[in-house]
């Protein structure tokens, strides 16, 4: 019996905790709030500017930003499209930034040939750069190293 | 007069005929063949004209499953200026001579449905590479001729271009060294596996 209330009463519970969470109004983010059974219309796509000057790292071992636009800039199977001007075999033609040595090395230490399969995929670290507002307020210093001074 | 020309036979009635044919069957002549060419010859350009579409490409499922689809995600299908270029536009060159000759060779193709070359997805897929450096051996050959309709190396300019684009533009592109498809391949169309393409990777 004792049982049972406390059955018929977590049931209760839950339910009115269920309507409680959907009279505040859905969900909450950086972004707004929005029902949960609607979709938030999206924010207007950012520009990438088309060329700049190289970005300062802002950390040690920050992967460099890409400073140009990598629209159709296709990285799959058949075809790595950085590569083409990044690679050691082009860089030089090309005038871009070389790929780091760490990049021929397999996780064990190996040392390859060619880019390590683990470091293909360029821009699962390197990212273009828009001129979009950050979502919150950041404090964050560069380290003396890298301040430039 | 009129006795004379029955008395002479058959043969040399008609050769009289020929050199001096009447007025009229000259006209009716003349005017057949005028109408006729009119209509062969316009009915042919017009034939021509119809395979010449985007809509007769993607008519078979071949183009518009596989090549199609990729290309309406890239620039040439859609941009800001809403200025767009269809399939013959880089396929088919646009004077008169090497378009029949690219229309001939594109008989081809049509065996190439009928026998069901690529009507498979898989089938496509493995024989992608061969299809596009086909195509991009056709392009280099014409030194990018369809490109250039366009794409005018005189009217470039280069303070309106990227870095990048003016570096290779006013070096490579300037001195014929290279053509438009040595560096803008797979722009349209998803690339195949480019092991052994110069300039990839």
């Amino acid at each position: 019996m004792k049982k049972l209330a406390t059955l018929l009463f977590a049931v209760l519970a839950s339910c009115l905790a269920g309507t409680a969470i959907s009279d505040t109004g859905g969900l909450n983010s950086l972004r707004g709030s929005t029902d949960l059974d609607k979709v938030r219309q999206a924010d207007d796509m950012k520009r990438i500017p088309r060329d700049r000057e190289t970005f300062e790292r802002d950390y040690l071992h920050q992967p460099p930003l890409i400073p140009h636009q990598v629209r159709g800039y296709v990285v799959d199977l058949n075809s790595n499209k950085c590569l083409s001007c990044h690679s050691w075999t082009n860089y030089k033609k090309s005038g871009a930034t070389k790929i780091s040595m760490t990049h021929f090395a397999t996780r064990d230490g190996q040392t390859l040939a060619d880019v390590s399969p683990r470091r293909y995929f360029c821009m699962q670290c390197h990212v273009p750069q828009s001129d979009a507002k950050p979502l919150v307020d950041n404090s964050f210093k560069t380290v003396d190293a890298l301040d430039g001074k | 007069m009129a006795n004379t020309t029955t008395k002479r036979g058959l043969i040399a009635r008609y050769g009289a005929l020929l050199k001096r044919p009447s007025t009229v069957a000259m006209g009716v002549i003349l005017a057949l063949g005028f109408i006729a060419g009119v209509v062969f010859w316009g009915g042919f350009n017009t034939a021509l004209e119809m395979t010449n579409t985007e809509t007769f490409c993607i008519g078979c499922h071949e183009m518009e499953d596989n090549v199609y689809q990729e290309y309406k995600e890239t620039i040439h299908y859609s941009n800001r200026s809403g200025v767009r270029a269809t399939c013959p536009d880089c396929h088919v060159p646009k004077d008169w001579t090497h378009k029949i000759v690219r229309k001939i060779q594109a008989s081809q193709e049509v065996w190439g449905k009928l026998t069901g070359f690529i009507n498979t997805r898989d089938k496509f897929l493995d024989h992608r590479k061969e299809m596009a450096l086909r195509e991009w051996q056709r392009m280099k050959e014409s030194d990018s001729r369809e490109c250039r309709n366009c794409h005018n190396f005189e009217y470039m300019d280069f303070s309106e271009q990227g870095k990048r684009s003016v570096s290779m533009h006013s070096t490579a592109l300037a001195s014929g060294e290279k053509t438009c498809i040595d560096c803008h391949k797979g722009i349209a169309h998803h690339l195949p596996d480019m092991d052994g393409v110069e300039g990839w990777h």
